[in-house]
């Protein structure tokens, strides 16, 4: 499906949903509300068929979180990527690993590294730091380390 | 506490469940673990009911650490990352930083950037071959293994000066241009490994005791392949049509003949099998290849300090593991502002829990064996 | 260290050839020594990329089984030198002095690769990266590289062998003081 008809059928299922056509993929931008709605009829739709999650990040931007879920459908082979703002204090957004299983370790890994919270995560604990480490997220702007981290 | 005091703690024969369950630990040092992987495992007799991992023992911080190198450094970490197809994931990085610089590669280049991935997907395979074969208890296999995987790093010492993490690639081309006894070398070893080949069907795989241990296990559905992200030759077990190299050709792989290599049988000797025959279809794209290498620059003209410009970079490419992707965001500086790194392993081993339960416990190594994980991949 | 022309195979001590046969004088501390260099069996222990080197030096090819390191065992309490093949992690340290302390002596360590020594290529700006082995467990052969070239394994394997025979590594150094 190309760019057009992929932001045509996105708008039916999300009207408020805002695009970005400068890349090389059909950017969508949202809100954390607006989220779960299109989240169920990604996966579930028989014209956009997106059924392979294959990456799911966040980026601190200095003044807000922006999650960043990249989608493919395996028998349209289109793409599409989601990004969804969040509030930098109480980063909230809910988890979608009903709709796609790989989220369950992404989204671990993205609680552990800045801090989000994924609401009816089956399992949200830390998966690659030590213990201890809850709180601390080291992939954030600001995260100080004096002790570990030698600066070059 | 350290979770793993606390799970030893629990092992002790007074404190079984009133179910009749038990907790195990596997790793993280152990030698079927291929790296430093814990796995939690809650066992009924012999059936396993969950397996969970416990990652980070390995885990360097390679992310973060990138965001203060400058495009031309952060390659040489990656090559750390999946250290069995380093030349892949250096590929992967010097596509992205170009996608950013919208520079064009030289045909040379792009020719002998295949070369190298098709060598490294061949030395690696060899490699999962020889240790999963030990890992079941044979062997004899490691040593044939590494003897074809000791000609591919002769070759690739010749050429790029390392054994093992050969930073060969730039943003732009290859470092240097290829050593002059590259062709012979490489037919040497096409004939070497022609004549031997035979040997793996032979000790392996047609092996009543191997295909009795692997044929049934650790069955995975193409549907449960997809939502768990399972890339890569696990994937394509189960006729999920997933690599790369076809679905979005990069480089010059558009030109080349190969098959996709798509086996039905959804078990562990399915996914044994594509990867057998993977390397023979990289044989065969380096059979193409070798006579017809362009002449011309190995390196287009880049300026020394790279720097791209604002926006966000992905790229996929396929590793011997699975897809990687490399996820660049960057300000507009001589550093990224974030990388991210899609490692195969990672979703891979979510699938772990899913295909063992039920099992025993002697299966699980065959899984994990065709699953075919490298721990620093996951950790990153 | 190495200033005696002693190879591997030479077994320690005078001999004294007598009617009716001979005999061999020695001290029984290079007896013990040399009986103890030529079968050191290492822990399989590799957390990354070094990893592939040590099992390189364990094929065919740079066979380190012809000095005495045939029988690479996975538990350590069968082990006498833990060769520490990768990057060691905040998480991952306690499991290493776990692993040491379970180790009979005498024990050796080798550390291996440039990560082993000093933390290697993820010195700065890493945060959950120990930087070098030796804060951890005390360290006996360092070999550098990135990865160490198979020669290079060989080459520290033999130094731990004669740093045996001459009776000094840290271990042999601490129990000869008590």
């Amino acid at each position: 499906m190309s760019k057009e008809l992929l932001k045509f059928r996105i708008t039916e299922l999300l009207p408020t949903a805002t695009f970005d056509d400068s890349g090389e993929w059909l950017n969508v931008e949202l809100t954390a509300a607006e989220w779960p709605t299109l989240a169920g009829a990604l996966c579930k739709d028989s014209h956009l068929a997106l059924d392979y999650m294959f990456c799911l990040t966040c980026i601190d931007w200095k003044t807000h979180l922006t999650m960043v879920y990249h989608m493919t459908s395996t028998s349209f082979r289109h793409s599409v990527v989601v990004k969804v703002k969040l509030d930098r204090d109480k980063p909230e957004v809910v988890s979608v690993s009903k709709c796609w299983r790989t989220a369950e370790f992404h989204e671990r890994e993205v609680y552990e590294m800045f801090g989000v919270n994924f609401l009816h995560h089956p399992d949200l604990r830390l998966l690659i730091l030590p213990d201890g480490w809850e709180g601390k997220n080291p992939l954030r702007k600001d995260f100080e380390d004096p002790i570990n981290m030698i600066r070059l | 506490m350290y979770r793993e005091t606390e799970i030893l703690q629990q092992t002790s024969p007074g404190i079984i469940g009133e179910t009749g369950e038990f907790t195990i630990n596997v790793g993280p040092q152990h030698p079927a673990t291929h790296g430093v992987l814990h796995l939690v495992i809650t066992l009924s007799g012999e059936t396993i009911k969950k397996v969970e991992p416990h990652l980070g023992y390995i885990h360097r911080s390679i992310e973060k650490m990138c965001e203060s190198l400058n495009y031309r450094q952060f390659i040489y970490v990656t090559s750390r990352m999946d250290y069995l197809s380093a030349h892949i994931n250096n590929h992967a990085c010097a596509l992205c930083v170009e996608k950013g610089l919208q520079i064009e590669v030289p045909p040379r280049a792009q020719v002998i950037r295949i070369l190298m991935d098709e060598l490294t997907r061949v030395a690696s395979h060899e490699l999962w071959w020889g240790a999963m074969a030990m890992d079941l208890g044979a062997f004899t296999p490691f040593f044939h293994a590494f003897r074809e995987r000791e000609s591919i790093n002769e070759i690739m010492e010749e050429t790029c000066g390392a054994r093992l993490t050969m930073n060969y690639i730039a943003p732009g081309g290859v470092v240097q241009d290829l050593h002059p006894d590259f062709q012979r070398r490489v037919k040497e070893f096409l004939k070497l490994y022609k004549r031997k080949i035979h040997e793996y069907d032979e000790l392996v795989t047609g092996n009543i005791i191997f295909q009795n241990r692997m044929k049934g296990i650790g069955m995975l559905s193409a549907k449960d392949a997809i939502s768990y992200g399972v890339t890569g030759p696990a994937a394509r077990g189960s006729n999920v049509s997933s690599d790369i190299r076809k679905i979005q050709p990069y480089e010059i792989y558009d030109k080349l003949e190969f098959d996709e290599v798509l086996e039905t049988g959804c078990d562990s000797f399915a996914r044994y099998m594509v990867r057998i025959r993977e390397m023979q279809q990289s044989i065969r794209i380096i059979e193409q290849l070798i006579d017809n290498i362009p002449e011309g620059d190995f390196q287009a003209k880049t300026k020394a300090v790279l720097k791209l410009p604002k926006g966000e970079f992905y790229t996929r490419v396929e590793t011997a593991r699975g897809e990687l992707g490399v996820y660049i965001v960057s300000e507009g500086g001589t550093t990224p502002y974030r990388i991210k790194f899609r490692s195969p392993g990672f979703s891979n081993l979510s699938v772990l829990d899913h295909i063992a339960r039920g099992s025993k416990i002697g299966d699980l190594v065959a899984m994990m064996g065709t699953l075919d994980l490298v721990i620093p991949d996951i950790d990153r | 260290m190495t200033a005696k022309q002693n190879t591997t195979s030479d077994f320690p001590g005078q001999i004294e050839e007598l009617p009716g046969g001979g005999i061999v004088l020695s001290k029984l501390d290079d007896i013990i020594n040399w009986a103890r260099s030529n079968s050191l069996w290492p822990l399989t222990f590799a957390t990354s990329c070094c990893g592939i080197e040590y099992m390189a030096v364990a094929g065919a090819k740079y066979d380190f089984s012809r000095f005495g390191f045939e029988v690479a065992r996975a538990t350590p309490r069968q082990a006498d030198v833990i060769i520490i093949a990768g990057t060691i992690v905040n998480k991952m340290a306690p499991v290493l002095k776990r692993l040491y302390d379970q180790m009979a002596d005498p024990k050796y360590v080798i550390a291996m690769g440039a990560c082993a020594i000093s933390g290697g290529p993820f010195f700065y700006n890493t945060y959950s990266v120990v930087k070098g082995a030796d804060h951890i467990i005390p360290v006996d052969v360092y070999v550098a590289g990135c990865p160490p070239r198979p020669e290079a394994l060989l080459h520290a394997l033999i130094s731990l062998q004669q740093k045996i025979k001459a009776g000094l590594t840290r271990e042999q150094i601490r129990t000869g003081k008590e």
